[in-house]
């Protein structure tokens, strides 16, 4: 069976959820590996809420926000836009390649962005391949016992 | 009715805990008048096989400091949460790894390669030498443990009662701990940590904080800062904010940033993210180029941020090539 | 084949076990002294900025952390190229002279010396600071307690923290001292001198004055002729923090003396796959195995080989006590490993010594305390005398300051061969055809290897009276011929 990459989408409530949304409403294709996970701002998404989605088994994470100036808590995808390049550094730390990492703004009239943006990420992830991380195979390793 | 009995180990550590429990200096001499000592390798001279013949669930309370870095060290684990009714990791290594931890930034097998064949004193061995666990000599078979792949914190391994934090933890909180244990007041609820506050680093550290605008970071060799104002508000990298209280932030008051011995801050699962997040809050930049050049100020975010909690960390170690 | 196990070693920093097989002749065949852990200090520190070392190299050993902190903190000042201001070294200094004479002090009254002071064949009850305090009395055990405490809050003090220091980075230290916590450092530091002076009374009132552990320091059970090494200053005195590394062989003649940053001119380690750690030993020698001897490599590196490797002391107390030593024991260099003991007692009256002078030096409470890099950082080499044995730390960086590559060759380290050899060499003195293996035995064996390390002990605490230690000897199919319980 040909792998199916698996993104989690992280879309910001005001502009990309909306954005999905109207992808969706105008019926345009695109396609089904992301899922998303609505949060009220791209500067809610935690670091953490990250690595966590690459340790339950995302072999990639997008975050969407709204564009610069924006945002409909005036600052929210400003933190945003230096968390993910600095997670971005952090991941390539853990030997994840970065590309498995994307920050897009999307506003709430582009439909056709949305689409756009889900199937080249898609289409990024399969040629990378799915990610296999270390707690994915761990299991407690063997005791010596006497 | 004898006391109630205590026994300390240590795994993969450096005995930096051993020293901060007698750090208690007089107070010692309670624990031993309150407590019957029954294992603690380091100080007296009960060895393995004496752990094996006891009753399990026959040792009141036990210290376990140390990371998981061998089969010994996991054996000992078992074998120590069998014999004792309370567990509790006790310091950074048995918390999150610790310092050894850092060894899940590499692999066994490059630890080995440079150890054993390419360290510039080392005497390379045609084929190469390495340590076998069964060695048949010539009198006889000799073993040593296994190295596992990764480093790994104790409650990886078995399950742990309570958690007291710190590099080591310092004797005010550990006496906090052993007071409390021998008053026979109720300890919190199992899971608890115990010995360290519930905030931040900076809640304890006198320095003078003001609203953080970063566009530059140093190195701490790089500048003389003020000794009042806080560090980060200087532009050296200080892990105060993602970092537990409880330490009375003796790093900041002798002039050197805190580098987040006493593990993440309650309900913080990585430290390493929150650092990230924190950092990413206070940089003054929103133009792509200038945010990564501020970055690339940042010295080693991954040996920093996660210098004593890798191997408690969400991805715990770093993919092999 | 008869086969015993000690597992693990205790009263001891660190892991170790003990394999001894007998002959048919119940007469030791071998002996196996292996260490079962290795954490990888030297790959992991790669791709750290160098500066963090000071900090990160602590955890090696959380007893001397000191040790590492400075030898870390003197590899950085030569990769920056950089020189701290007096005031810098001098508060290193002090930091570390205080730090070695507390180190010294847990040791003997806690760790090798209970089974010195209370006798190798008392009860096992009576070999810890219980026996020690009933010996020498009750006064002592507190005396022993504020000592460390002492010491500890003057590494407070000076280090930032009193495990695990901070204050060290390339170019100097983070912080000074006022002249108010310098008067009380001067007043902690001649109560040091105070008690080391007890101690080497101590010293001579129960060892040196009993002629049966005379005869034991002296016996050849626990002799071995091998090469000695320790850090001496331009005058070939004792320095524990700087100076030459100063090597003589076995007849005390000085067979190399050499800057740190050459040591690997001078040193290389050996590999066994029996074990995970390596055997040091003097490369223009060579590795003959563990044999001990003019032509073999092995060297010590212990309190005992710093006053054989160097002429006299830096300070007078300490110098008076250094040339009793030598003509109560026939000269230099002295070979019985259990005079390590008393070398151990010299150092910290010596060491409390050096400790007084820097803390009423002028300089100690200057301002200036960092000279800032300007240099590219390349690589550097550096060497302190930790309590057992000479410790050096080498470091490469690329031309950020960011470690590309860490080698170190650590204090206890250098011994692995000759405790290796004084726990073969006791065993076999020790177990013969026709006796029967007692936990006495057992302990003095252990003893062998106790007089090297003095990294740890309970320095302080009364401990209880039943020491349970159970041997169970085997035979060649596993079955138990005897059981020995103490």
């Amino acid at each position: 069976m040909a792998f199916e990459p698996k993104i989690i989408g992280f879309l910001c409530n005001w502009c990309s959820y909306t954005g999905a949304d109207l992808a969706g409403v105008s019926r345009i294709k695109s396609a089904p590996n992301v899922r998303v996970i609505r949060t009220m701002c791209s500067g809610r998404i935690d670091p953490a809420f990250v690595l966590k989605a690459f340790q339950l088994g995302a072999d990639g994470v997008i975050v969407m926000g709204c564009h610069l100036g924006d945002c409909h808590y005036q600052e929210g995808n400003y933190k945003t836009i230096r968390r993910i390049p600095f997670l971005k550094r952090l991941i390539q730390g853990f030997g994840i390649d970065p590309r498995r990492l994307r920050l897009e703004w999307v506003s709430a009239s582009e439909g056709d962005r949305f689409a756009q943006v889900v199937n080249e990420m898609t289409e990024e992830i399969r040629k990378l391949g799915p990610l296999s991380l270390h707690v994915h195979r761990d299991a407690q390793q063997p005791v010596l016992h006497q | 009715m004898g006391k109630p009995t205590l026994a300390l180990y240590w795994a993969a550590s450096c005995g930096g805990c051993e020293i901060a429990v007698l750090d208690l200096h007089a107070r010692i001499l309670d624990v031993a008048a309150a407590f019957d000592i029954v294992f603690w390798p380091v100080a007296l001279d009960f060895k393995y096989d004496d752990l094996r013949a006891r009753d399990d669930q026959s040792i009141d309370l036990c210290l376990f400091n140390g990371s998981i870095r061998n089969s010994e060290n996991a054996e000992i684990a078992h074998l120590l949460r069998a014999k004792a009714k309370t567990l509790v990791a006790f310091g950074s290594c048995a918390l999150e790894g610790g310092i050894p931890g850092l060894a899940n930034l590499t692999t066994k097998q490059d630890i080995w390669h440079y150890v054993y064949e390419e360290s510039p004193s080392t005497v390379k061995l045609n084929g190469g030498v390495f340590p076998q666990t069964h060695s048949s000599m010539p009198e006889g078979a000799i073993e040593i443990p296994e190295m596992w792949e990764t480093v790994k914190s104790l409650d990886q391994v078995i399950e742990v009662d309570y958690f007291v934090p710190g590099c080591p933890p310092q004797p005010e909180r550990i006496w906090e701990v052993i007071e409390h244990i021998m008053s026979g007041r109720p300890l919190p609820s199992k899971g608890s940590v115990l010995g360290a506050g519930e905030k931040t680093c900076c809640d304890e550290c006198p320095r003078e904080r003001k609203e953080k605008k970063l566009k530059q970071f140093y190195r701490p060799f790089e500048i003389v800062p003020d000794p009042n104002l806080c560090l980060l508000d200087q532009g050296i990298v200080c892990m105060g904010p993602a970092t537990r209280d409880g330490c009375g932030a003796l790093c900041t008051k002798a002039n050197m940033p805190c580098r987040g011995c006493y593990g993440p801050p309650p309900h913080v699962t990585d430290q390493g993210a929150k650092m990230v997040s924190a950092l990413s809050s206070v940089i003054d930049a929103h133009d792509p180029q200038e945010i990564e050049r501020i970055l690339d100020q940042i010295a080693d975010p991954m040996g920093t941020f996660y210098r004593f909690s890798l191997a408690h960390s969400i991805l715990r170690r770093v993919e092999k090539p | 084949m008869k086969h015993i196990k000690i597992d693990p070693i205790t009263r001891l920093e660190g892991h170790g076990k003990i394999d001894i097989f007998l002959d048919e002749n119940g007469e030791v065949a071998n002996t196996y002294f292996q260490i079962p852990e290795l954490r990888g200090f030297e790959q992991f520190c790669v791709g750290r900025p160098v500066e963090e070392l000071p900090r990160i190299t602590t955890r090696i050993c959380g007893v001397c952390p000191e040790a590492h902190h400075l030898a870390s903190a003197k590899a950085c000042d030569a990769v920056f190229q950089v020189d701290p201001p007096p005031t810098a070294k001098k508060l290193r200094q002090l930091l570390y002279n205080v730090f070695f004479a507390g180190d010294h002090t847990t040791h003997f009254y806690a760790l090798g010396g209970p089974d010195f002071i209370v006798g190798p064949t008392a009860p096992a009850a009576e070999r810890n600071i219980l026996g020690v305090v009933r010996k020498v009395g009750l006064e002592v055990g507190g005396r022993v307690i504020e000592m460390r405490k002492r010491t500890q809050e003057v590494l407070k003090v000076l280090g930032g923290k009193q495990t695990h220091q901070v204050t060290s980075l390339p170019g100097g230290v983070s912080k000074g001292i006022t002249a108010e916590e310098a008067a009380v450092i001067q007043q902690h530091c001649r109560w040091f001198v105070e008690f080391g002076k007890f101690t080497i009374q101590a010293f001579h009132d129960i060892v040196l004055k009993n002629q049966a552990y005379v005869d034991l320091i002296l016996s050849e059970a626990f002799s071995h002729r091998t090469y000695y090494m320790g850090l001496v200053d331009d005058n070939n005195r004792v320095n524990f923090y700087d100076g030459k590394v100063r090597v003589v062989d076995p007849d005390g003649k000085e067979f190399a003396r050499y800057s740190p940053a050459e040591y690997l001119d001078h040193i290389s380690e050996h590999v066994e796959p029996w074990t995970y750690l390596k055997f040091p030993f003097l490369k223009k020698v060579g590795w003959k195995g563990l044999v001990d001897g003019k032509e073999s490599g092995v060297y010590r590196a212990t309190p005992l080989s710093r006053l054989n490797a160097a002429d006299r002391m830096p300070t007078p107390l300490a110098q008076a006590e250094y040339e009793a030593m030598f003509t109560t024991l026939g000269g230099k260099p002295v070979h019985a490993t259990l005079a390590t003991h008393w070398a151990r007692v010299i150092e910290l009256l010596g060491a409390a010594e050096m400790a007084l002078d820097l803390a009423q030096d002028p300089e100690i409470t200057g301002t200036q305390i960092r000279t800032i890099p300007t240099r590219v950082p390349t690589e550097g080499v550096g060497t302190v005398e930790a309590p057992r044995g000479t410790l050096t730390h080498h470091y490469v960086t690329d031309e950020k300051g960011i470690v590309k590559k860490v080698n170190l060759i650590v204090g206890t380290t250098n011994n692995y061969a000759p405790i290796s050899l004084s726990i073969g060499k006791a065993a076999r003195g020790l177990i013969r055809k026709g006796s029967e293996v007692t936990e006495g035995t057992l302990n003095m064996i252990e003893m062998a290897f106790r007089a090297y390390d003095p990294c740890f002990g309970c320095a302080t605490h009364a401990l209880p009276g039943r020491q349970p230690f159970v041997v169970r000897i085997r035979d060649a199919n596993g079955e138990i011929l005897q059981e020995i319980t103490r």
